[in-house]
C-alpha cells in the first residue's frame, strides 16, 4: 500500500488557521505606529519598548522554539551596539547601512558562538552562553580605546533615516524608525515560526531524538536558528545605538540577559508577541519601580521573578487559582 | 612563580569550599541554583557583624557562619526550593536567579553597598617566606590558614561520604532517587541536610573569604560565574572533580592576572568555553555520569 | 496473517548489512561481534530474552550510538559514519520501543512535519506549513489510514497509549521507509488497538524490508520468514521460523523458559 487512500477531507486549513494574521494584530500594530503621533513625549518610551521587544523576541527563537537555554543572548545585542556605533563614528553616519552593517556582524559572530552551543545539558549551555557575553564584556573592558571603555562610546551622531527624516528632539523618528525595524523583523520572525523551518525547531525542542529520527539535521538546524537569532538581537543593540547616539558596557552586561529572560517569562515564551507584552510589562514595570524605589527596584524584580516561577505566569493571571486546583504542566 | 601557585592553590581551595555545596546540589537534587553565592555572603556578613559588633573572635565566626547559614539553608530548602525540584532548569535559573537578586537588593538595603571590612587576628596576618629569586616563595599567613582548614574541609568531606552511613545513603540517592527511597531511604531528609550541609559550607567559605574576595551586596553575582565553572567543569559526580576543577581554576585566574593582567578574566572565560566544548559533561566526570 | 512477501527472498539483493558489531560500555559488552545481513522484501524478526541487546543493535544501526567496531552498509554503501539523520533520509528508519513523539503537536502537525522533512521541504522558512496541498494530503491520508482523523488536532500529550502507538507508527511509514526497524511496536497496546496495528504492519509494501523485535511469539512466527536471536549481546542462531522453533539451543535459552510473553 505505498500509495495509500487518498482523503478527501480538507487537511490544509487547519494547518493553515495558525499561520493567519489575526485581526487584533492589525490594531495592536496600527496603535503601536500611533503612538508617537498622538503622545509624543512618549516617544523615547515607545523606541525603548520596541527596541527590547526586537531583543526578546530574538531570544525567543532560541529560547521559547528551539529550547536553547541561553543566559548571555545580550553578547550579541551589545556587540550589534557597538558595531552600530562605531560604524557611525567611524564610517558613515547613515543610519540604515549601519544597521544592516550591525546585523551581518552581528550575524557572523552568532554563528561562530554556534558551535559553543550544539553539545551539552542545559547547564553546560547556560555556562557557555554567559561566559561568551562575559569574555565580550571583558573585551569590550579591555579595548577601551576602541570602545570608550566604562565611559562608553561617546558622541555618536547618526545621519537622517533614509537621507530624508532627521532625528528630532522628541524622539519621534526613532520611534517610528525603530517601530518600522521591529515590524519587517517581526514579519520575517513570523514567517519563520509558522514554516516547515519552524517545526522543525519546536520538533528540536520537544524531543531531539525523534527529530534526528525523522531526518531533521539537528545540528545544522541550531547553527541557523542561533545565527538568525544573534542577528536580529544585533539589529536590537544596533538600533539602541543608533537612536541614543551612545554605546555602554551595560549593552553587554548580565543585567541585560536576565531582564529579557524575565521578559519572556512575563509575557511568556513560544509565541512571539510573548516577547511584546513582556517587553510593554517590564519597560512600564521598570519605569514605575524607579520612580518609587530608585536603588531597590532590583529587589522587586528578583521577587517578580521568584513568584512568576513559583505561581507559574498563568495562574498569576487568574488569582482564583492560586489556591487549589490543578497546574497546567 | 611559587608564589603565584600558592596564591592560585588558596584561592583554588577557597572556591572549592564556596562551589561544593552547588555541585552537590546540582548532582543530587538536579538543581541549578544560582542563588548559591548568597548564602556565601551571608556567611561574610554574619562574620563582619559578629566581629563589629558582638566582639566574636575570628575563629569563633567560621563556625557560627557554617552553623547560622546552615540553618537558613535548611528553611528555605524546606519552604522554597523543595516544589522547584522537577521544574525545567530554566524555572530553576529563573527562580534562583530571582532569589538572588533579592538577597542583593535586600542586604544593600538594610547594610549599604560600600565593602565590608575584616579585621584579621594577629597572627594570621605577616607572612614567610622561603628561597629567593625566582623560586621565592611568598606565603601569606592567612593563605597557609585557609589552605589548611579547606584541605581539612575536603578530607572530612571525603570521609563523610566514603566511610559514614550517610554518605552512602547520599551516593544512593544520587545515582537514582527513586530506587534509594525503595531501598528504605528518606530521599527527602537527605536532600535537606545536604542542602542545607552545602550552604553552611558556602557561608563558611564566605566567612573564610571575605578578606581575600571582599564583601559586598554584589558578590553573590560577582562571583556565581566562578561557582558554576568549578561545578561545570568538575562535574557533579565526585567532589574530587570540582576540587581540581577549582584549582586549576584558582591557578589561572591568579596567573593570568598576573602575568597577561591586559587579558585578565578573559583567558578564564575562553578557557572555559573551550574545556566544555571538548568535553561537555565536565572534564573530570567518569564515564557515563550525568 | 503473513504479509505479502518476495517470491525468492533469498535471492533478493541486501538492503542492510551489519558486520561484526561490537559495543562496548565501560566493562560491559552488549553487542558481540554481530552480523546481521536484511534483504529486500524481507520480513525477518530479531528476538532473544531481555537484556540481550536487541535495541542496542537497533541503536547502533540507526547511528544513535557509535559501534565501537565494525561496519553498517545501507542499500551498499557504508554508512558507519554517519549520522543518524542522514542514515533517515537514505531510507532507513525505525520505530522506539518507548514512543517517542512530539508531546506538544498534533498528529496533524507531526505528520505535516515529516512528510515535509521528507520531501526536502524543511529549508523553507516563509511559507507556512500547510501551504504545500501535497503535503496536507499525504498528512492527511496517514491519518485517516491508522484511524488518527478523529483525535488529528488534538495534543499528543492527551492521546491515548493506543493512538500515540499509532502515530509512532505512522510517522515511520511517512518517512517512506527503505528499510523499517520496527522495536517492538505492539508492546503495551491494549487488546482492542493490537489488530489495528498488527494489520498495518502486515500489509506494509512487499518492498520495503523490515526487521521487528518483538516478544510475542504469535506475531513473530505470522509475521516473519526469517529469525535472528541474540543472546547476551551475541548472535546464538539464524534461519527460517520452523528451523528457529526447531532448535533446541534457542528453545532452552528463550522459549523454553515459559517465555512466551504476550504484550
Amino acid at each position: 500500500m505505498s500509495t495509500p487512500v487518498t482523503t478527501t477531507r480538507d487537511w490544509q486549513a487547519p494547518l493553515m488557521a495558525k499561520a493567519r494574521w489575526r485581526p487584533w494584530e492589525f490594531v495592536l500594530w496600527a496603535a503601536a505606529f500611533a503612538l508617537p503621533l498622538v503622545f509624543p513625549s512618549h516617544s523615547l518610551m515607545v523606541n525603548e519598548i520596541a527596541i527590547v521587544a526586537l531583543f526578546a523576541m530574538s531570544l525567543d527563537l532560541i529560547l521559547g522554539y528551539t529550547g536553547i537555554v541561553s543566559l548571555g543572548h545580550a553578547a550579541f545585542f551589545g556587540f550589534g551596539a557597538y558595531a552600530a556605533a562605531l560604524f557611525a563614528k567611524h564610517v558613515m553616519p547613515d543610519p540604515t547601512v549601519g544597521l544592516v552593517v550591525a546585523v551581518a556582524l552581528s550575524a557572523l559572530l552568532g554563528l561562530v558562538a554556534s558551535v559553543t552551543i550544539l553539545r551539552g545539558s542545559d547547564l553546560t549551555r547556560l555556562m557557555v552562553t554567559l561566559g561568551t557575553a562575559l569574555l565580550l564584556l571583558e573585551l569590550a573592558n579591555k579595548l577601551d580605546w576602541l570602545t570608550g571603555g566604562a565611559d562608553g562610546l561617546q558622541g555618536v551622531v547618526m545621519g537622517p533615516v533614509l537621507g530624508l527624516f532627521e532625528f528630532d528632539l522628541f524622539g519621534r523618528t526613532a520611534a517610528w524608525y525603530s517601530l518600522t525595524v521591529l515590524l519587517l523583523l517581526f514579519v520575517v520572525m513570523r514567517h519563520i515560526v509558522h514554516s516547515p523551518f519552524g517545526a522543525t525547531l519546536r520538533a528540536i525542542h520537544d524531543n531531539r531524538l525523534r527529530a534526528m529520527a525523522i531526518g531533521v539535521p539537528v545540528a545544522a538546524r541550531m547553527v541557523t536558528i542561533y545565527t538568525v537569532a544573534a542577528a536580529i538581537a544585533g539589529a536590537a543593540g544596533a538600533l539602541l545605538a543608533q537612536t541614543t547616539g551612545f554605546a555602554s558596557l551595560d549593552v553587554l552586561a548580565f543585567d541585560r540577559s536576565a531582564d529579557v529572560l524575565l521578559m519572556l517569562v512575563i509575557g511568556g515564551v513560544g509565541w512571539l508577541y510573548g516577547g511584546v507584552a513582556g517587553a510593554i510589562v517590564f519597560k512600564l514595570l521598570q519605569d514605575w519601580l524607579s520612580s518609587v524605589t530608585p536603588q531597590y527596584w532590583m529587589f522587586w524584580i528578583g521577587l517578580i521573578l521568584v513568584l512568576l516561577v513559583l505561581v507559574g505566569r498563568e495562574r498569576l493571571l487568574r488569582p482564583w487559582t492560586w489556591f487549589g486546583g490543578g497546574r497546567k504542566a | 612563580m611559587l608564589t603565584i601557585l600558592f596564591d592560585g592553590i588558596a584561592y583554588g581551595m577557597l572556591l572549592f569550599v564556596l562551589a561544593v555545596g552547588l555541585a552537590v546540589t546540582l548532582g543530587l537534587m538536579n538543581f541549578i541554583n544560582l542563588a548559591h553565592g548568597a548564602f556565601a555572603m551571608a556567611g561574610g556578613y554574619i562574620t563582619v557583624f559578629a566581629m563589629q559588633k558582638a566582639g566574636v573572635p575570628f575563629l569563633a565566626c567560621l563556625p557560627l557562619a557554617f552553623v547560622l547559614t546552615a540553618l537558613a539553608g535548611a528553611v528555605l530548602e524546606r519552604l522554597l526550593y523543595r516544589p522547584m525540584y522537577g521544574r525545567p532548569h530554566l524555572d530553576q535559573v529563573l527562580f534562583s536567579i530571582g532569589l538572588a537578586f533579592m538577597a542583593v537588593a535586600g542586604l544593600d538595603y538594610f547594610v549599604g553597598s560600600s565593602q565590608q571590612n575584616i579585621h584579621l587576628p594577629e597572627w594570621l596576618r605577616g607572612r614567610t617566606e622561603i628561597g629567593d629569586g625566582a623560586f621565592l616563595l611568598g606565603m601569606g599567613h592567612y593563605r597557609i590558614f585557609i589552605i589548611a582548614v579547606c584541605a581539612l574541609l575536603t578530607v572530612v568531606l571525603q570521609a563523610i561520604l566514603t566511610r559514614t552511613r550517610f554518605g552512602s545513603r547520599l551516593r544512593a540517592a544520587v545515582d537514582d532517587p527513586r530506587v534509594a527511597s525503595g531501598l528504605g531511604i528518606n530521599v527527602n531528609v537527605v536532600f535537606l541536610l545536604t542542602f542545607a550541609a552545602g550552604s553552611g559550607l558556602a557561608g563558611l567559605g564566605g566567612a573564610l573569604g571575605a578578606e581575600i574576595l571582599g564583601m559586598d551586596p554584589t558578590f553573590p553575582l560577582k562571583y556565581m560565574i566562578y561557582f558554576l565553572i568549578v561545578v561545570a567543569v568538575g562535574g557533579t559526580s565526585s567532589i574530587t572533580g570540582p576540587l581540581m576543577a577549582a584549582l586549576l581554576l584558582g591557578i589561572a585566574d591568579v596567573a593570568g592576572k598576573y602575568y597577561i593582567p591586559k587579558m585578565g578574566a578573559f583567558t578564564v572565560y575562553l578557557l572555559m568555553i573551550v574545556i566544555l566544548m571538548w568535553r561537555p559533561q565536565g572534564l573530570f566526570t567518569r564515564k557515563g555520569a550525568r | 496473517m503473513t504479509s505479502a512477501t518476495v517470491s525468492n527472498v533469498n535471492d533478493a539483493p541486501v538492503v542492510l548489512e551489519a558486520q561484526g558489531l561490537v559495543m562496548r560500555f565501560g566493562g560491559i559488552t552488549a553487542t558481540d561481534n554481530v552480523s546481521l545481513q536484511l534483504r529486500r522484501g524481507a520480513r525477518h524478526a530479531l528476538i532473544g530474552p531481555n537484556g540481550a541487546g536487541k535495541t542496542t543493535l537497533v541503536n547502533l544501526l540507526t547511528g544513535v550510538l557509535a559501534p565501537t567496531a565494525g561496519r553498517i552498509a545501507l542499500l551498499g554503501q557504508d554508512v558507519t559514519r554517519l549520522a543518524p539523520h542522514q542514515r533517515v533520509a537514505r531510507g532507513m528508519v525505525r520505530t522506539f520501543q518507548i514512543n517517542q513523539l512530539f508531546d506538544a503537536m498534533t498528529p496533524l502537525e507531526t505528520l505535516a512535519l515529516v512528510v515535509s522533512q521528507q520531501q526536502g521541504l524543511t529549508r523553507q522558512w516563509w511559507r507556512a506549513l500547510g501551504s504545500s496541498k501535497a503535503v496536507a494530503e499525504r498528512a492527511g491520508a496517514l491519518l485517516e489510514q491508522f484511524h488518527l482523523a478523529d483525535v488529528a488536532q488534538q495534543k499528543v500529550q492527551h492521546l491515548a497509549y493506543g493512538k500515540r502507538r499509532l502515530l509512532e507508527i505512522a510517522i515511520a511509514l511517512a518517512c517512506e521507509p527503505r528499510v523499517l526497524l520496527l522495536d517492538e511496536p505492539v508492546a503495551g497496546v491494549p487488546p482492542g488497538e493490537r489488530e489495528e496495528l498488527l494489520a498495518t504492519v502486515a500489509a506494509l509494501p512487499a518492498d520495503v524490508s523490515v526487521l521487528l523485535i518483538e516478544h510475542d511469539m504469535d506475531l513473530v512466527f505470522s509475521f516473519a520468514d526469517r529469525m535472528t536471536v541474540l543472546v547476551n549481546g551475541a548472535l546464538l542462531t539464524e534461519g527460517a521460523p520452523d528451523e528457529i522453533a526447531a532448535d533446541a539451543r534457542v528453545r532452552e535459552v528463550y522459549l523454553g523458559h515459559g517465555e512466551a510473553a504476550h504484550g
